[in-house]
């Protein structure tokens, strides 16, 4: 923790997404309007009553941007966690048991890994008549576990055969007991790490979808201001701000779990650790 | 040879894996999208167009699941994608045929750039740890990777092809020039600035691995042995650190080629390229099921190429796999 907290590049990280946090938290406060009013004059250039505008609906601008955090952040954090799940079974269960079982699991990974995730979810996207954020957010949590998984799956094949995890298994503790209490307590940072990577991943295919068209287009989320900001030729409007700032608050945000994913692993990983 | 042999194996399943979700998506998903993409395109189809398409989809006929299955096997092994319903009445192995060119040039000049230049970054980086360099380039690193592609390739299109005017605002070649030797000046010009933006949000994701890949084998004891036997840094970094630590980027080349074709299709749509990407996103667009389900065969198939000729480009590197037959 220590190690963490002396890590620069942890501590920018970590305060990006309190930031985001709390802009996500306190939106109703922040936010100059509701994000869903539409009672403005559309296209209206930066004044006092709207710091950032409005956009072609009428929304005030700046509230769509702070409503904005809560969609990514929750996309991001909601499809970690469904996806470091997925890999607790499909890399640590699946390595720790080996055999067929283990085979089986690391062919459908190896499988899952080498389709392009953004153009199986665009393709599945093509599909679903409806779509919302949660919806989103499964099957990008569906499609991008593959590679969390190998890493684990190898960190796993690495602890099985140690001496901590033998002991366990001779007193006859049972295989979901070895993988959660002595194998999953010791790859703890890797699994961290996982995580901040799997939601800088969702972050940006969230927002990438949206941009497509390919999300629910009424919701109010960073990706699909910057559809509508596309679609209303905006920067040739003069509103370059409508363009700017969502796409950076989406660079702020990925570059936060980017940075946790590696500082983690930075101090965790005892072949990245500094002697 | 064996260990490629077992690749080749799972790339072959990943194919057919990819074949069967192409089935199985249309029949599973709620709503029936197949009848809502009949009645969108109704009156504009011959009704033989339309037997034909039911057939591909399974409507209205009596033949098993598990019958459609194989036949729908047949056709693409044999080539058979379809009719496009948009570009109707365009088969889609056309469509594919002339704009997969466009994505394979794009994609490959990333490819082959991206890797080169974070590889070296990330060497240096790694190598140096700690340095002022390091200290830069891995937050640099790590905001390319964060990178959303289709908010910088808009930025870049405003900017420096639209209010600067140096790269042309859309398409593949001038209007008036032809796919030829002749052309082959407004094909680059045109093809510049997609590649360019393409190419520098790729390389942070080499940057990091390599940078770490890098840190990792310098812990080595082999690599201490080098330093102790008195040999120059320089022959340390390169003979005994740097070739050992790009052999897990080749590991990573699935994960990154991923990145790189994701990238293609922000990019190819934000530039209007005439590539493969961009024929996807139009028929999503327009519910062109046939064209959507043929283009995602052929991504994943040129997908699977290039993590085989990464394979094949690791085994020479790597005596281990050579020698032993596994990883």
């Amino acid at each position: 923790m220590k190690a963490f907290f002396s890590n620069r590049l942890a501590v920018a990280g970590l305060a990006i997404l309190v930031f985001f946090g709390l802009v996500a938290l306190f939106a109703p406060i922040i936010a100059p309007d509701s994000p869903t009013d539409i009672n403005y004059t559309p296209m209206l250039g930066v004044s006092a009553e709207h710091w950032l505008g409005t956009n072609p609906q009428g929304n005030d601008i700046l509230s769509q941007l702070v409503y904005g955090a809560r969609a990514s952040l929750y996309v991001g954090l909601a499809a970690a966690a469904i996806i470091t799940l997925i890999q607790l079974v499909m890399g640590v269960f699946s390595g720790y048991v080996g055999g067929w079982v283990d085979g089986v699991l690391a062919t459908i990974t190896n499988i899952f890994l080498v389709v392009p995730s953004l153009v199986l979810l665009i393709i599945i996207a093509a599909y679903l008549p409806q779509k919302s954020l949660t919806v989103i957010m499964f099957i990008l949590a569906l499609t991008g576990w593959a590679w969390g998984a190998r890493v684990l799956r190898s960190q796993a094949i690495s602890l099985r055969d140690r001496p901590f995890v033998e002991a366990s298994r001779m007193s006859g503790e049972g295989r979901w007991r070895v993988v959660f209490g002595h194998i999953v307590p010791n790859m703890f940072g890797i699994l961290v790490a996982n995580f901040f990577g799997a939601a800088l991943y969702a972050v940006l295919a969230e927002a990438g979808l949206e941009f497509l068209g390919l999300g629910n287009i009424n919701e109010v989320t960073w990706g699909n201001m910057l559809y509508w900001a596309e679609n209303a030729n905006a920067i040739l409007l003069g509103q370059w701000l409508y363009l700017l700032l969502p796409g950076l608050c989406i660079l702020l945000l990925g570059t936060a779990f980017g940075l946790l994913n590696f500082a983690v692993d930075q101090v965790a990983n005892p072949r990245l650790r500094r002697n | 040879m064996l260990w490629l042999f077992r690749r080749f194996l799972v790339l072959l399943l990943t194919g057919w894996a990819a074949l069967t979700l192409n089935f199985i998506l249309p029949r599973l998903m709620p709503g029936n999208p197949i009848e809502a993409m009949l009645a969108r395109y109704q009156g504009k189809l011959s009704p033989q167009a339309v037997g034909a398409l039911e057939i591909q989809f399974g409507l209205n006929t009596h033949e098993s699941k598990i019958a459609q299955y194989f036949t729908y096997l047949g056709h693409t092994v044999t080539g058979n994608l379809g009719t496009s319903i948009s570009y109707f009445p365009t088969k889609v192995s056309s469509i594919i045929g002339s704009s997969l060119p466009w994505t394979l040039g794009l994609v490959g000049f990333a490819v082959v750039v991206a890797f080169i230049v974070g590889t070296a970054i990330g060497a240096a980086a790694g190598f140096r740890r700690g340095s002022r360099f390091d200290s830069i380039a891995v937050p640099f690193g790590v905001m390319l990777s964060a990178m959303p592609v289709f908010w910088i390739s808009l930025l870049a299109l405003y900017f420096l092809a639209f209010r600067l005017g140096w790269f042309p605002v859309a398409g593949g070649i001038g209007g008036t020039q032809s796919i030829s030797i002749s052309g082959i000046g407004s094909i680059i010009n045109h093809a510049a600035l997609p590649a360019i933006t393409l190419t520098v949000v790729s390389i942070g994701t080499w940057i990091l691995l390599m940078r770490n890949s890098t840190v990792s084998v310098l812990g080595e004891d082999y690599i201490k042995f080098g330093r102790a036997k008195g040999l120059p840094e320089r022959v340390v970094a390169y003979r005994y650190a740097a070739r050992n630590a790009i052999l897990p980027q080749f590991t990573a080349f699935a994960l990154a080629i991923g990145f790189v074709v994701a990238g293609a299709i922000f990019t190819e749509y934000v530039f209007s390229y005439p590539g493969i990407a961009y024929y996807l996103l139009e028929a999503v667009l327009s519910l062109d099921y046939p064209l959507i389900q043929g283009i995602f065969l052929v991504i994943v198939v040129a997908v699977l190429i290039a993590n085989f000729l990464a394979d094949i480009l690791y085994v020479f590197l790597d005596p281990r796999i050579r020698l032993e037959g596994r990883s």
